[in-house]
């Protein structure tokens, strides 16, 4: 048995629908944890890494599941597991980018469980931070992984400020692609925010990986149908090709006319906080033919900028190869 | 005992504990057991009373729970028969499987969600019962390894397979193996070899026998 295996005790309310989840929210503020499949939060809580006071479920909450094709796209409730959108019929006939993504994460059993939301909102996997080390995410004023004897090959390379942690989620990079709006509720109202800026980085709140505030709940996630139908390619590299977290993953959709790109969003996970999206990529290949030229160049600006770690520098031929493939193969 | 371990063993899980703990040498450890005069094999009838008793301390919760919060008298359908239990709000379906109602086929590996040691099906889909809690499960129909065989004692044709192509070695991972065999028949009934492989990923299998195993997947499938 690994060390604390005994969560500690924390009172645990099961709402039945969002006003009563909201108002719980509201009561017990900083104090509540919002768990979804727990796949993220029991780990927390059994290492004692987090101590909530209130534990919300969400799971009882209807509204919050459920995938629905709507006028202009479709909506995937934030609490809908991911073996549903990985499986899900309209999913993979819309957006087949996506319940792939859905099909990469971790391992059967955890899929069956695990939601969407709780994918897009997990917290960071830096092995430092989970451990319970005082590092600035956790409030500290130090990084464990960004010093001499820090082991940091899954750490990343763009966007460092004090912490190094990159985005852990398969989900996040296909979203972002696929220019995905996400449900925001609280007690004041719903909100809609794009996919891009609900990942926030360690510049803007190193407590934090989303916008999302004690008092917000992730209610569902809107796919415009912008890119339904649109090519595709996904890809997920990781030390073992089952449970594991992306070393770096890349989700891409294309438009051709012919062989020529009109248009294009491309993401890769794993090389910063947030999935990165690369507009410079885009605007490079945007107007020209599908070739090796193409390719080429798509690779070298990818990887423009990286800063890697002392045992990370693996990740750059990585993500430049992933990004020629996200284009040549889509 | 169990006191004493709760505030001066390794597993001391106070919230200053944190930056000791990852002090704590292998040495110390040691010491740590021996001085608090537990063996390490203990350690699993510590969780036992930690996890089960309601005011140990920071072991549980307070014993008159708060207006709005779930009730600790809980009934569980497990292998078709519904069992009453208290259940803690923080525990897992694991632990209540195996401490409270003594159904300790299901394993506790990793205690993770990384090894599949523990997978159990609920409403006929495979998880890790290590993390589930318990307290999700209402009114839905837990399955366990204990509730495969017939009521003879005759073997669920996924074990009788497990058996005929010599599955387990040691036979820590089988019985999760073993629920993941019969989740992947009850949904796919004819799955292909990728298909198995695929379907018992989330189960690890130190003696690697694998191959073994994804065998007896095909002969069960090839029989039912």
């Amino acid at each position: 048995m690994a060390r604390g295996d005994m969560m500690k005790g924390f009172e645990l309310y099961q709402p039945a629908d969002l006003d009563n989840a909201l108002s719980l929210l509201d009561k017990f503020g900083e104090e509540s944890w919002k768990l979804a499949g727990g796949q993220d939060s029991l780990d927390w809580f059994k290492d004692r890494a987090k101590q909530p006071k209130a534990v919300i479920d969400l799971g009882g909450i209807q509204a919050l599941r459920g995938i629905t094709e709507t006028a202009d796209g479709i909506e995937i409730g934030a609490l809908t597991t991911l073996r549903e959108v990985a499986t899900n019929a309209a999913i993979n006939a819309k957006f087949p980018l996506l319940g792939t993504a859905a099909s990469r994460v971790a391992s059967p059993q955890i899929r069956n469980q695990a939601t969407l939301g709780g994918n897009l909102c997990q917290d960071a996997r830096c092995w430092y931070y989970r451990y319970g080390l005082d590092c600035y995410r956790a409030g500290g004023n130090k990084c464990y992984a960004d010093s001499p004897e820090g082991v940091n090959r899954e750490h990343c390379l763009f966007g460092a400020d004090r912490c190094v942690a990159v985005t852990p989620s398969d989900t996040a990079v296909a979203l972002v692609a696929l220019d995905a709006r996400m449900v925001v509720v609280n007690k004041d109202g719903e909100r809609e925010i794009a996919a891009e800026n609900f990942f926030i980085g360690p510049d803007v709140n190193i407590t934090r990986m989303t916008v999302l505030e004690p008092g917000d709940i992730l209610k569902s996630v809107r796919i415009p149908a912008t890119w339904a139908g649109a090519r595709w390619y996904f890809e997920k590299v990781a030390d073992r090709n089952t449970w594991d977290f992306a070393l770096v993953n890349v989700a891409s959709v294309i438009k051709l006319t012919g062989s020529t790109i009109d248009d294009i969003r491309i993401v890769c996970g794993g090389v910063q906080c947030v999935p990165r999206r690369l507009t410079v990529v885009e605007e490079v290949v945007k107007g020209s033919v599908r070739n090796d030229e193409t390719f080429e160049l798509a690779a070298q600006s990818a990887s423009r900028g990286a800063t890697p770690l002392n045992y990370n520098h693996f990740k750059i031929p990585l993500m430049e190869n992933l990004v020629r493939r996200a284009i040549r193969d889509a | 005992m169990s006191d004493d371990m709760n505030n001066s063993g390794p597993y001391s899980a106070s919230p200053t504990a944190v930056s000791t703990r990852s002090r704590t040498s292998r040495r110390n450890f040691i010491k740590g057991v021996i001085a608090s005069g537990a063996t390490v094999s203990a350690g699993g009838y510590l969780m036992t009373m930690a996890g089960c008793s309601s005011d140990s301390g920071d072991g549980g919760s307070a014993s008159a729970p708060a207006p709005g919060t779930v009730e600790r008298m809980l009934v569980l359908n497990v292998n078709g028969e519904r069992r009453t239990v208290d259940v803690l709000p923080q525990e897992t379906l694991a632990m209540t499987l195996r401490y409270k109602l003594s159904l300790t086929g299901t394993k506790l590996g990793c205690d993770r969600g990384e090894c599949g040691a523990c997978t159990v099906l609920i409403d006929d889909v495979a998880y890790n019962a290590c993390s589930v809690l318990t307290h999700t499960l209402r009114g839905r129909n837990v399955m366990t390894i204990e509730g495969l065989a017939a009521a003879d004692g005759s073997l669920h044709p996924v074990q009788q397979a497990f058996i005929d192509e010599l599955g387990p070695q040691c036979g820590f991972c089988t019985p999760g193996q073993v629920m993941s065999a019969v989740a992947l028949l009850k949904e796919n009934p004819r799955p292909s070899r990728q298909q198995a492989r695929e379907a018992m990923a989330g189960n690890l299998c130190r003696c690697g026998a694998y191959d073994n195993y994804l065998n007896a997947v095909m002969r069960a499938a090839r029989g039912a």
